[in-house]
């Protein structure tokens, strides 16, 4: 199908290849989450990691800390239709967390103070692909934007990083999170506007 | 496999300006099937040159087979939102995709008691809930708390004057946060404490919904948390600054 607008118009200029198809820049940091924000403090904060084997280990946020930090910049999109070129973070990568379990999981369901899930596949997670984040733009992360700590996919819309993190279960099947029992879809790759299920 | 939320042609057959900057656009949409209040869609724009853009926005009206409202505001600087509320012209088309979002809703079935809580356009889905409610003659009991900058600011202000004046169980609270009306009693200003209602210990636990920018729904999520409303019924809906 093709709807024209009559009278709408663009500004002009080449599009930028580091946008994705149906996504507009901005400048600012939106906020959006379903709920009231919760307000966690750094003594009280802990990553509980369970495995496939119902092993349970947590990691306190000293021993975060100890962990390699990257510093990084990335380009994020989020599923209602803004991208935000070019920020700076500061985490450790996911894999470092994980690897100590040599688990053979498939897929991971993330959980967050509040309450919030959502899935993807541990492959998503590993390999310089996601982080562990508590710094934006050399300031630790605000509450409102996930801190004191939020995973970071960036290669998938940003609803998949969930804010306020607190927990990863490693899975074999693919529990879908939050978002994903809502209508939104199980990947959610911008690239491809995974959007929606059945997109 | 889910089905893909489908594209459908949608053509303006009405609208109204709700304050200076900001219109209802009365879309007639053959294949809309209607939706659940609080639900949003996505809007695509393609102009002659082919340029596109995509936004989200919240549905205003109740459900209704082949018609729906959306209330926009101009946001400056911006692209679609200008075109919706300046430039558009009864008969002019565009494509739209929903009703979308299966968190921020309410149904005829739910009838527990309800609070929203509004912030200048974060009305809009508000909005759609108070007129799903009184079109499907629910009996949950309804509270608006709504804040808007100034008097003429107000969305829908004949019809929340109307719905105010009824006895349905549904209760209006207009709040300025710049300057009010005459004879007001509460100072403008920001959303306060004393502004939300406590929540009824005992009580079946009151649904919560707060739409708003994100400033408005932060203060407002959290006052509500003070006031002894659980977490966990609070629903949000947020608007970055950014809009466009």
């Amino acid at each position: 199908m093709s709807v024209i607008s009559r009278g709408f118009g663009g500004r002009g200029g080449a599009s930028d290849p580091r946008v994705p198809p149906g996504q507009y820049v901005t400048h600012d940091f939106p906020v959006l989450s379903a709920g009231p924000t919760p307000y966690v403090d750094t003594d009280e904060w802990s990553l509980d990691l369970t495995d496939v084997d119902d092993s349970r280990s947590a990691l306190s946020w000293t021993q975060l800390m100890a962990k390699p930090i990257e510093e990084f910049t990335v380009d994020l999109h989020c599923v209602t239709t803004w991208t935000k070129l070019g920020t700076t973070w500061r985490g450790v990568p996911v894999s470092a967390v994980l690897d100590d379990l040599d688990s053979e999981a498939e897929f991971a369901l993330v959980h967050s103070y509040g309450g919030y899930t959502t899935n993807l596949p541990v492959e998503d997670l590993l390999d310089g692909k996601a982080w562990i984040v508590f710094e934006f733009e050399g300031e630790p992360l605000e509450p409102v934007h996930g801190g004191p700590a939020r995973l970071l996919v960036p290669h998938l819309y940003l609803w998949k990083s969930a804010k306020w993190v607190n927990g990863i279960e490693l899975r074999h099947d693919d529990e879908p999170g939050f978002w994903e029992t809502l209508g939104y879809h199980e990947y959610g790759d911008p690239w491809l506007e995974q959007r929606y299920a059945g997109d | 496999m889910t089905p893909r939320i489908r594209w459908q042609r949608a053509r303006l057959v009405d609208s109204r300006l709700e304050t200076r900057r900001a219109r209802t656009l009365v879309f007639d949409v053959p294949q809309w099937t209607g939706h659940d209040a609080g639900q949003h869609v996505d809007v695509k724009l393609t102009g002659e040159d082919g340029f596109t853009a995509q936004r989200s926005y919240s549905i205003a009206s109740a459900s209704t087979p082949g018609r729906l409202e959306l209330t926009v505001q101009a946001v400056s600087g911006g692209i679609v939102s200008p075109y919706l509320v300046d430039a558009m012209q009864l008969g002019d088309e565009l494509e739209l995709r929903g009703p979308i979002g299966g968190w921020f809703r309410w149904t005829n079935e739910l009838a527990e008691p309800v609070l929203l809580v509004g912030g200048g356009s974060g009305i809009a889905p508000l909005m759609a809930m108070l007129r799903q409610r009184l079109l499907a003659g629910s009996a949950a009991p309804f509270r608006l708390v709504y804040s808007a900058r100034t008097p003429d600011h107000v969305f829908y202000a004949n019809e929340l004057h109307v719905i105010s004046q009824g006895r349905r169980g549904v209760d209006v609270d207009l709040l300025y946060t710049r300057s009010g009306l005459p004879g007001d009693t509460r100072p403008p200003g920001r959303l306060v404490g004393d502004d939300l209602p406590l929540a009824a210990p005992d009580a079946e636990p009151t649904r919560v919904y707060v739409c708003g920018p994100n400033g408005f729904v932060e203060n407002a999520a959290r006052l509500l948390v003070d006031r002894g409303h659980q977490p966990a019924s609070i629903r949000t809906e947020r608007f970055g600054s950014s809009g466009g």
